[in-house]
């Protein structure tokens, strides 16, 4: 009896296991389809979106050749904005909101609890709310380069980022900080090497949230960058497509596969961080 | 004890004396990135303006012309019924993925990185995948998602559940595991059925994730933009009682098209709309947080 029962759970168990493998076959079909049709010439990627690339319609490397220098715009400069702008800002939020963070939970006057409910506020704002009076605000200060768009970021994601610090330093026990004023660290030195690397889950949390945020985001920096000097990824492709007469389908898969592919290999290098980053993020609703 | 609270306070009197490097740059940047632009964007919501240095006070014309625009009324139901589709499906087939993974079976770990895979692809290439593969299809029916709504809407149904699926899967296998397995046994010994353990053990376990994904994914819904300008930008266009209504539009695009493609209108509609649209967002927001902490008491 026993023995029938486990047989059977077993069993479906595997049904289970191939059911859902099924699926994920399924779920990875559109990744493929962006494979396929970046070596398929253009004419052929609207009617036979489906079929390998084989015989007439094998394109070869020509559509990443052409999508180079597609969109008058060369490929390899949005790469590199993408890149410094996200680096950057990531760099730039968690430094300084982990630094500020610290400080309104320690030191938690009136000012500091403002900031805090500001913040926790900004995170239920919509951007459409500010994006037209931040466009002018950035352009008006010069915040419109890749230089200094991190700045922007910096402002606009402290929300999150102080959030998440401030919930994290105040389950650190005081006692440590008091060690370490007592065996003579003033608050700079104990916020870089004692508090700093006890927020170090936190840290990466953050930092996978704002890597992911700024490295997709199209409409600010589009409405904030000066879009015929600057471009980054998402406003590259976007003007792909976007601008209308012929658009070459092969090329525009050709660069977005360019651009996922660097996203996958990082997702599956730090996939367990990325989830759980993920995962704590999702208070922010 | 009164020795430690002086010491204490020296402590933070001494941190106090840091804030300029420890507050100043994030509260600048803050004012610059937030603050200003929040309340400003207020003002001259009750403004008629073209540059906002001309800007001039005229009460509240600007939501009346808002909330009388058809366009932006269609937007606002087109949104709402896409979320609640949304949000049932995401919420219904994350859960079922998350359960089904949680049972132990072979290969677990290999499904959820795949389920999560979409979630990293930013949504203008997101919308450009889909676009090729919705019109790979169709063209074969010689049409095009641009040509009618139904498609434009299921097929931003379809990228929407590719892409926050493994989001809201993550979630709920959280909230699975953190289940007690010595309630789960106890059901099992009364000879509780596995949909009965479902029902009246697992479930009830697990609403917190429930609560967060629901609002997760309604709130996600009402604020979609990148996707929907990528997929099908509005098109096709209707005609709503003679005005002219895009109708696969949600409102964050039409306020976004407001604002940047109409020269007749002046922006302060617009920033009137996207007051309207954030007093919705934080609503939302609210709704969930006083749903929670409800939640929180009676557990």
């Amino acid at each position: 009896m026993k023995h029938q029962t486990l047989a059977a759970e077993r069993r479906s168990k595997t049904i289970l296991s191939v059911v859902l493998g099924v699926i994920c076959v399924i779920y990875v079909l559109p990744v493929l389809a962006v494979v396929i049709n970046s070596f398929k010439l253009n004419t052929f990627v609207k009617t036979n979106t489906f079929d390998l690339p084989s015989g007439e319609m094998w394109a070869g490397w020509d559509n990443f050749i052409k999508g180079m220098t597609f969109g008058n715009y060369p490929f390899w400069k949005s790469a590199l904005y993408s890149v410094l702008i996200t680096v950057f800002s990531t760099f730039l939020i968690l430094l300084f909101t982990s630094m500020a963070a610290w400080y309104i939970a320690r030191v938690n006057s009136r000012l500091c609890r403002l900031v805090y409910y500001l913040c926790v506020f900004s995170m239920v704002v919509p951007f459409q709310m500010v994006m037209f009076t931040l466009s002018k605000t950035a352009d008006s200060l010069r915040l419109n380069t890749p230089w200094t768009i991190p700045i922007v970021y910096l402002g606009f994601g402290a929300g999150l980022a102080i959030f998440m610090f401030v919930g994290f330093v105040k389950s650190i026990p005081l006692e440590i900080e008091e060690a370490a004023a007592i065996d003579g660290c003033g608050p700079l030195r104990t916020f870089f090497s004692v508090v700093l690397p006890m927020l170090k889950p936190t840290l990466i949390s953050v930092g996978i949230l704002e890597i992911m945020w700024v490295w997709n985001d199209y409409l600010l920096p589009y409405l904030v960058l000066d879009i015929n000097e600057y471009r980054t990824i998402p406003i590259h492709i976007q003007y792909l497509k976007g601008s209308y007469g012929t658009v070459d389908l092969g090329a525009t898969m050709a660069l977005i596969l360019l651009s996922i592919i660097p996203v996958i290999v990082f997702y599956l290098l730090c996939q367990k961080h990325i989830i759980k980053g993920v995962a704590a993020g999702a208070v922010k609703g | 004890m009164n020795k430690k609270i002086k010491k204490d306070n020296s402590l933070i009197r001494q941190t106090r004396r840091w804030s300029p490097l420890f507050m100043w740059p994030v509260v600048a940047a803050f004012i610059i990135g937030f603050v200003w632009p929040f309340i400003q964007g207020i003002y001259l919501s009750f403004c008629k303006f073209r540059l906002i240095r001309d800007a001039e006070f005229i009460g509240v014309g600007n939501y009346a012309t808002a909330l009388q625009d058809a366009s932006f009324r269609h937007a606002f139901w087109y949104s709402a019924l896409f979320a609640i589709v949304s949000l049932v499906l995401i919420n219904v087939l994350a859960f079922a993925v998350a359960y089904a993974l949680t049972q132990g079976i072979r290969g677990s770990n290999l499904y959820r990185t795949v389920f999560f895979m979409p979630n990293l692809i930013g949504g203008i290439v997101l919308g450009y995948i889909w676009s090729m593969i919705f019109d790979g299809i169709l063209s074969r029916y010689n049409t095009s998602i641009l040509m009618e709504s139904k498609y434009g809407f299921w097929g931003l149904i379809i990228l929407i559940c590719w892409q926050q699926i493994g989001y809201m899967m993550i979630i709920y296998i959280a909230g699975l595991q953190a289940v007690p397995e010595d309630m789960l046994e106890a059901a099992k010994i009364d000879g509780a059925t596995k949909a009965q353990t479902l029902f009246k053990v697992t479930i009830p376990n697990v609403m917190p994730s429930i609560t967060i994904c629901t609002f997760l994914s309604l709130t996600n819904g009402f604020k979609l933009f990148d996707q929907n300008l990528a997929l099908t930008a509005g098109q096709p266009i209707t005609y709503v009682d003679g005005a002219m209504v895009k109708s696969t539009e949600m409102l964050a695009l039409n306020i976004y098209s407001t604002f940047y493609n109409s020269n007749s209108v002046y922006p302060g509609v617009a920033q009137a709309k996207a007051v309207l649209f954030f007093i919705l967002v934080a609503g939302l927001g609210l709704l969930q947080l006083s749903y929670t902490r409800k939640k929180e008491v009676q557990q």
